[in-house]
């Protein structure tokens, strides 16, 4: 025993593991350090030789040109950087209309592609199938050239039963207008926010004292609902009139126009990441063992209690850290937005670096975007996996 | 044989030695003598000397050393640089980089041509992936002095125009009043339609693409009322249009295009280089040489400007880098400014521009060679 330990004591420090493997790091951190500052430094060399020098404040230049879609006023008397600003909402708002609207589809592919019935369930297979192999540069050109741009010209416009209007220059829609009544519908509306909180929370306890399973988001939602509601008929001026799409010269005006550019890239990145929700739902469901669903039936629960209770919450353990991924690909493949013209942050930055000519300057800044994007994503739905995981005891 | 090296070695670094002294040394002194007598005669036969700041010959070294000129020109507007049905590059912009291969090489065909778009041209030629910029670019001062590029010269005057269908009723800009309007990104053309329009006061939506190609697709199938570039770009976009016939230029010109190529900041040699080989083209028509006539006139010609350009004359070919013959090489092999003209955008091809400012300055336009002297 004394003689082993003496000998293991004994050992040099180039032949201990534990010295061997922080000397590891040590060099291998090193290495990244030097690789590092090595493409730095030739950065630096190959722009100094070029007589280019690295700043930011171009930004604050007059951009000179117009922007197609905007949520503030935006011309050209505009900076640089409101340009960028524009083009960063356009892509959150697609981003965020492509996620709703996907998860949305998603789970009733999901569904779907599980049902027992044999057209519904073949329909979701095929769908599934024919998408998912498809390349979504061609799907996204396939809607703005195929679909959006071959709607009937201006003044052949068509109308949809709803006052929507159909042509190649945008969809119009019914669009509400505030009214002088709007600030206290307003008032009213964070009322019934609160409302809704309350009938939350008292459900919680409720069912945390009776152990009963009431249905508490669909409640509050009601509750909210129900304040909104009569808020709107109590009130005596309306606090929104319907404003109507309508062809007035050349283009829609009124209403709501959602542009054929918006329309095809939405379209294109909901459907297109639809079909990989649904496999994503599908396998979460799938991964529940039968033997739950079997042992809720016997506990006497029906089939809708069953999915509610027993199947989700264990299907979404498993969909969740998938399902982040489908939405990170959803925001970084919006910046496929520059093939069919619509002004995505990725869109103006290229528009900037043209017209500045400052390259390393806007592919940093756009890098830095989809990165801070993205983390974003990740963080909140880290956030949401960590609440729902398995509590083990 | 070490000890007779060394000896010798210490002989001639004593021979060095003593000449640097100054001391007359009769014996090792031939040795020397002939090396000195080497350099002196090396310089006397160089071209002749210019002060060169760094830089300065960077450019033509790399492409003699490569052995080709690497243009990058546009591939998608017929009549200045597009790919041609036999998949060969053809235009006004490619046929002046054939003229620079020839006045650089004697031999047209030694040129790489690449592709590249609005959005990155100006990078390619920065970082020198390109040698020189052929591309339908309009000469501006942020290109001028930011963008690290000097233009060499104009080689084709333009102007901004706009293309409407015939059908539309749209005459003036003010009709385009609420009007959407497609146009290219990362061009001047898209600063100067917001300009314009500002100036007018007219409300317009822009929808903006890429590339030309994806334009004008937006435009013919009627994404919007008009589409604006160049106008010799619409001339040219038009021929290519499902139906030419049903679309209209009108008549405003927006802006003052002056398109010419553009080589890199800091090599004056190659600027030089450059901006003759365009003024040999222009000078080609003035004087009337063209490549069916060009074998005589050198054979024959007696005015003392023609002789000295087409190198029979002093060494001006020298002066810039080149052989003697660079504007004989240029005339003979692809023509003068006529000649290059009429084949791309002459009454006989589907992109036909009449020459207008493109004409010589003896016919009332603004090609003016300065003298080859």
């Amino acid at each position: 025993m004394q003689l082993e330990r003496k000998r293991e004591t004994a050992i040099p420090f180039w032949r201990d593991e534990r010295i061997l493997k922080i000397l590891g790091q040590i060099v291998f951190a090193l290495l990244v350090l030097i690789v590092g500052a090595l493409i730095y430094q030739n950065m630096q060399a190959g722009l100094a030789k070029q007589g280019i020098s690295l700043s930011y404040s171009f930004l604050n230049g007059v951009s000179g040109f117009d922007l197609a879609e905007s949520a503030f006023p935006y011309d050209r008397n505009s900076t640089y950087w409101q340009a960028f600003l524009a083009g960063l909402l356009n892509t959150l708002s697609v981003g965020v209309a492509g996620i709703v609207f996907s998860t949305i589809l998603g789970v009733i592919l999901g569904v779907a592609r599980l049902s027992t019935n044999f057209i519904v369930n073949r329909l979701a297979t095929f769908y599934l199938e024919l998408i998912r192999n498809l390349s979504l540069l061609v799907f996204l050109i396939f809607w703005y050239l195929g679909v959006f741009l071959k709607l009937p010209r201006v003044k052949d416009a068509v109308v949809w039963p709803g006052d929507i209007i159909l042509t190649n220059r945008g969809v119009g829609i019914p669009w509400g207008i505030p009214t002088a009544s709007f600030p206290t519908f307003r008032l009213i509306l964070l009322g019934g926010l609160i409302v809704a909180i309350i009938v939350f929370f008292a459900l919680r306890a409720y069912s945390k004292r009776t152990g009963r399973a009431p249905l508490t988001l669909l409640w509050s939602l009601l509750a909210f609902a129900f304040v909104a509601v009569a808020g709107w008929f109590l009130l005596p001026v309306k606090p929104l009139t319907l404003d109507l799409t309508f062809v007035k010269g050349l283009n829609l005006s009124g209403g709501k126009i959602l542009s054929p550019e918006f329309l095809a890239l939405t379209s294109g990145l909901v459907l297109y990441t639809a079909a990989f929700i649904g496999e994503v739902v599908r396998a979460g469901i799938q991964s529940v063992s039968k033997g739950q669903v079997e042992a809720s039936r016997a506990l006497g629960l029906n089939s809708f209690q069953t999915l509610r209770l027993i199947v989700f919450p264990q299907a979404l353990r498993v969909i969740i850290p998938p399902l982040t991924s489908q939405y990170l690909n959803l925001v970084k493949n919006s910046s496929l937005a520059i093939a069919v013209g619509y002004p995505d942050v990725f869109y103006v930055s290229n528009t900037i670096l043209n017209q500045t000519g400052r390259a390393v300057e806007m592919i940093s800044l756009v890098m830095l975007t989809y990165l801070m994007f993205s983390l974003l994503t990740s963080v909140l739905m880290n956030w949401y996996n960590q609440r729902i995981k398995l509590v083990e005891r | 044989m070490r000890k007779s090296y060394s000896i010798l070695a210490i002989g001639a670094i004593l021979a060095i030695v003593l000449t640097a002294c100054g001391t007359a040394a009769p014996a090792p002194a031939p040795e020397t003598v002939t090396k000195v007598e080497t350099v002196v005669v090396e310089v006397t036969s160089s071209a002749p000397v210019v002060v060169a700041p760094t830089g300065y010959g960077v450019t033509l070294k790399a492409v003699m050393e490569r052995g080709n000129l690497i243009c990058g020109v546009n591939s998608q507007v017929p009549g200045f640089g597009y790919v041609d049905a036999n998949g060969n590059f053809a235009g006004i912009d490619v046929d002046y980089c054939r003229a620079l291969a020839a006045a650089i090489f004697g031999d047209p065909t030694k040129v790489e041509f690449r592709p590249v778009t609005a959005a990155e041209r100006f990078t390619a030629l920065q970082s020198g992936e390109i040698d020189i910029l052929s591309r339908n670019t309009t000469w501006s001062l942020v290109r001028d002095t930011e963008l690290g590029g000097n233009f060499v010269h104009t080689t084709f005057y333009d102007g901004q125009g706009m293309m409407v269908p015939k059908d539309s009723g749209i005459a003036t800009l003010q009709d385009l009043e609420g009007g959407t309007v497609c146009v290219q990104t990362g061009t001047t053309t898209e600063l100067n339609l917001a300009d314009v329009m500002a100036s007018l006061g007219v409300t317009y939506t822009p929808a903006v693409f890429e590339d030309a190609d994806a334009t004008f697709a937006a435009y013919a199938e009627g994404r919007c009322d008009a589409v604006t570039t160049d106008k010799s770009g619409l001339v040219s976009r038009r021929s290519v249009l499902p139906d030419p016939a049903n679309h209209v230029i009108l008549d405003v010109t927006m802006s003052k295009e002056p398109l010419g190529p553009m080589v890199r900041h800091g090599d004056d040699q190659w600027f030089d280089i450059a901006q003759w080989t365009v003024f040999a083209l222009f000078s080609g028509e003035e004087f009337g040489i063209t490549s069916a006539n060009v074998d005589d006139m050198r054979a024959s010609a007696t005015a003392p400007e023609v002789r000295r350009m087409l190198g029979l004359e002093g060494d001006l070919g020298l002066k810039l880098g080149l052989t003697n013959d660079f504007a004989y090489n240029v005339i003979k092999m692809v023509g003068n400014y006529e000649e290059v003209y009429n084949r791309n955008l002459g009454p006989d091809t589907p992109t036909y521009i009449p020459r207008g400012y493109n004409s010589l300055y003896t016919d009332g336009g603004l090609l003016y060679s300065p003298p080859f002297r």
